[in-house]
């Protein structure tokens, strides 16, 4: 709809100016976390001219879990160079809800840019394992039942319910990691073999690689947007919602926190060209092309997606950072991008970003 | 944009468990849903009314559970509701509030559930708080190890004598005992006790140190319109703000961190006090070893630098004193990590809106709720008045 103007849902125009991420990697042994994210971080700033000390706010997400010590942030905020003090915070979550924090902020007036950085590395343990720590203590951690094992129940219940197939889901692993090959920073592409069962019916190729990695944002406002950045991607609507713990309470072939999200971010008001979905199964993306309406002429996952590089804690900033440059390249110009958490995508954000028309 | 662009934000809802070395009765589910409950019975408010969950707590080890607003989700009636989780270490009460209070101030949602929790006896906070990691100090065997030698560096800075700390404590405890919800009742509590108890951490002594807690604290957070058909006087957000700064580096001033400072001037700026001392009417301070009453009453600006010591030698921090600090008894008899800056800016709020019963600072119109964190680096601060802000 050229000429078309943007839908205004909040009392300030925020968008994503700058993207920045690291290679994604099976392991980093021979670099620490603040090692991983200085890059990144010098990166994103570099694009905007902006130094740290002039940033009006700061979120990052990672994980204690995931770095295997408390307080495992303070040492990456050390790296920010938080000096004279700063105005930060953090969520343990993906990055994802670090920007929707951000963005709230932004809201509020309290501060015009923000700095959003999210990271983590899967390699030092068993991700598969760690990731059962999340489950609910008492009943269902003991029995350590991990992540693949829980994807699997999901994909079966969508094969089950006439949703897909086998070959279907096959197609959605290829599909993602054939379009990585045009990402440097992916860390599985090409013709990647579809393997043997992990847990039936996925298979290897169903499942996302294990792997390290960082990303960040900034976000600006307003007219502080449009002097940094050629063409800022504006985040016209952001929701996230979550659903119940027990996957028994849940029908698994089908997401309803996203649908809430997107329609409380407005996917539906208009036609999308560009979706990053944050699903690390071949499965998730089935479920969520359907609660998000998406239909055939839309590009999904041109990034190669979660399939092709899921560095816990940043996979689902990276759908966001992905989506806006697009954007900024003038590639797209609405744009839903989409963050996951917990089993089964229990937990799910929603953003639609779009630039402005010529 | 100018501050007045922001809607207020009001408190109309507080809710607290009894805070308890062990929570054996309850799950962690079962913990945060009575805060919830309680909070939600105050505001007489229903979980239909609530539009948004921000929670918080300190490291998922201290419970052993990775992201436990996963499985929290059902028992905070979070279900097809945003839920956030914040983490900013031992500020993470403040923050989660100032996370929640950001919500209502954007006009995003307009009532909002903030809570934060610690189950501490599913696990030893003391060990999850010594960090085995390389290029750290080893064995600094928790908090107390870290913050020992920042107070004998304060007692040196400020020639204070080395009484005052056990006076800090007995005044604490003692106004614990008016606190129903307060974990230490300690109803032979005398100041010759407090200073004959082990030394734990030179200058800190067993009895000027905060207890391990079960506990949780939730807040229910609204707008105008919100506050307009609340049943109970709601206490009024006039400012609040974060500041960071990094754990180790050459200019870090342990004693009076500079991000402490910054913080409260945000919020004074924002609630437009200028003489916090004459101003304020009650103070909710996050003080874990009771030196750091003193030492925060300076970074805080309610004494000149060197000075904090001896207002509270002459008693203005007592309860009847003319600047009350922890009427609660604050974190030296409360301390669930996650959830003690939480019960600051909640008991803060109890103070203005009247309800703190027993503990209740005559009149008090201005409150200040504070929480700092990590290596004495991360602060989270706000202040409430019974009236709303004037813009």
């Amino acid at each position: 709809m050229p000429g078309t103007p943007r839908t205004r849902r909040h009392a300030r125009e925020v968008a994503v100016i700058a993207f920045a991420q690291s290679d994604h990697l099976r392991r980093t042994d021979e670099l620490s976390e603040v090692e991983m994210v200085m890059p990144v971080l010098h990166q994103v700033l570099a694009q905007t001219g902006l130094k740290a000390g002039e940033i009006g706010f700061t979120c990052s997400g990672s994980s204690d879990y995931l770095a295997g010590r408390a307080f495992s942030f303070t040492m990456t905020l050390d790296g920010v160079g938080a000096w004279p003090p700063i105005s930060e915070s953090h969520v343990e979550m993906d990055g994802a809800w670090a920007l929707y924090e951000a963005w709230v902020k932004i809201q509020t007036g309290e501060a015009d840019t923000a700095l959003v950085y999210s990271y983590g590395k899967s390699s030092p343990g068993s991700v598969r394992d760690v990731l059962t720590r999340q489950l609910d203590p008492y009943y269902l951690a003991p029995l350590w039942p991990d992540a693949v094992a829980l994807a699997a129940l999901q994909a079966q219940a969508l094969i089950d319910a006439g949703e897909t197939d086998e070959a279907g889901l096959a197609a959605i692993g290829a599909r993602s990691r054939a379009a990585a090959s045009a990402n440097p920073h992916a860390q599985l592409t090409g013709a990647v073999p579809q393997g043997d069962y992990q847990v039936a019916p996925l298979r290897t190729g169903d499942c996302p690689p294990v792997g390290d990695g960082a990303a960040a944002v900034i976000l600006a406002a307003g007219d502080v947007a449009r002097r940094l950045c050629g063409r800022p991607a504006w985040i016209t609507g952001i929701d996230h919602r979550i659903e119940a713990h027990s996957l028994g309470l849940r029908d698994l072939t089908d997401s309803p926190s996203t649908r809430i999200a997107a329609e409380h971010a407005g996917v539906f008001e208009g036609p999308v060209d560009t979706a990053e979905l944050h699903a690390p199964f071949s499965s998730q993306e089935v479920v969520l092309r359907k609660a998000l309406g998406l239909g055939e002429g839309v590009s999904v996952n041109l990034s190669g997606g979660a399939l092709a590089a899921n560095p816990m804690m940043a996979a689902g900033l990276i759908r966001i950072g992905e989506a806006a440059a697009r954007i900024h390249r003038g590639e797209s110009d609405r744009a839903v991008a989409h963050a996951t958490s917990g089993p089964c995508l229990q937990q799910n954000l929603v953003a639609v970003l779009e630039g402005d028309r010529a | 944009m100018s501050a007045s662009g922001k809607e207020p934000v009001a408190v109309v809802g507080i809710g607290q468990t009894k805070h308890v070395a062990a929570r054996h009765d309850v799950s962690i589910a079962g913990l945060v849903r009575e805060a919830a409950v309680r909070a939600l019975a105050d505001a007489e408010l229903t979980w239909a009314d609530i539009d948004a969950v921000v929670i918080g707590k300190a490291p998922d080890f201290f419970e052993g559970v990775m992201m436990p607003e996963l499985y929290l989700a059902d028992a905070l009636g979070a279900v097809g509701k945003p839920m956030l989780r914040v983490h900013t270490a031992g500020s993470v009460g403040g923050s989660t509030a100032l996370v929640a209070s950001n919500l209502v101030a954007a006009r995003v949602h307009r009532t909002v559930l903030t809570l934060a929790f610690e189950k501490q006896s599913e696990s030893n906070a003391m060990w999850g708080l010594s960090l085995p990691v390389p290029f750290q100090q080893p064995l600094l065997a928790g908090a107390g190890g870290f913050f020992a030698p920042h107070v004998r560096a304060y007692m040196r800075r400020t020639g204070a004598p080395d009484t005052v700390g056990s006076l800090v404590a007995y005044k604490d405890r003692r106004n614990a005992l008016k606190n129903p919800y307060a974990h230490l009742h300690e109803h032979d509590i005398t100041l010759e006790k407090v200073q004959a108890s082990p030394m734990l951490w030179d200058p800190i002594r067993y009895s000027e140190t905060c207890p391990s807690s079960d506990g949780a604290c939730a807040m229910i957070l609204t707008d105008r319109e919100g506050a307009a058909r609340s049943p109970k006087p709601p206490a009024w957000v006039h400012g609040g703000a974060m500041r960071s700064e990094p754990t180790l580096f050459a200019g870090k001033d342990f004693v009076s961190p500079q991000a402490g400072k910054d913080c409260a001037a945000d919020v004074y700026r924002q609630a437009g006090i200028t003489d916090p001392r004459r101003e304020i009417d009650a103070v909710e301070m996050y003080v874990p070893f009771s030196w750091y009453e003193p030492m925060w009453l300076e970074n805080l600006g309610f004494a000149e630098e060197g000075e904090g010591w001896k207002l509270t030698e002459a008693g203005v921090t007592e309860l009847d004193g003319d600047l009350p600090v922890n009427p609660s008894g604050g974190v030296l008899s409360t301390n669930p990590i996650g959830a003690s800056g939480m019960i600051r800016f909640a008991e803060a709020a109890l103070q203005v809106r009247g309800q703190a019963g027993e503990h209740q600072v005559p009149d008090a119109r201005r409150a200040m709720g504070h929480a700092y964190g990590g290596g004495a680096q991360f602060f989270a601060m706000w202040l409430v008045g019974a009236e709303p802000p004037a813009s």
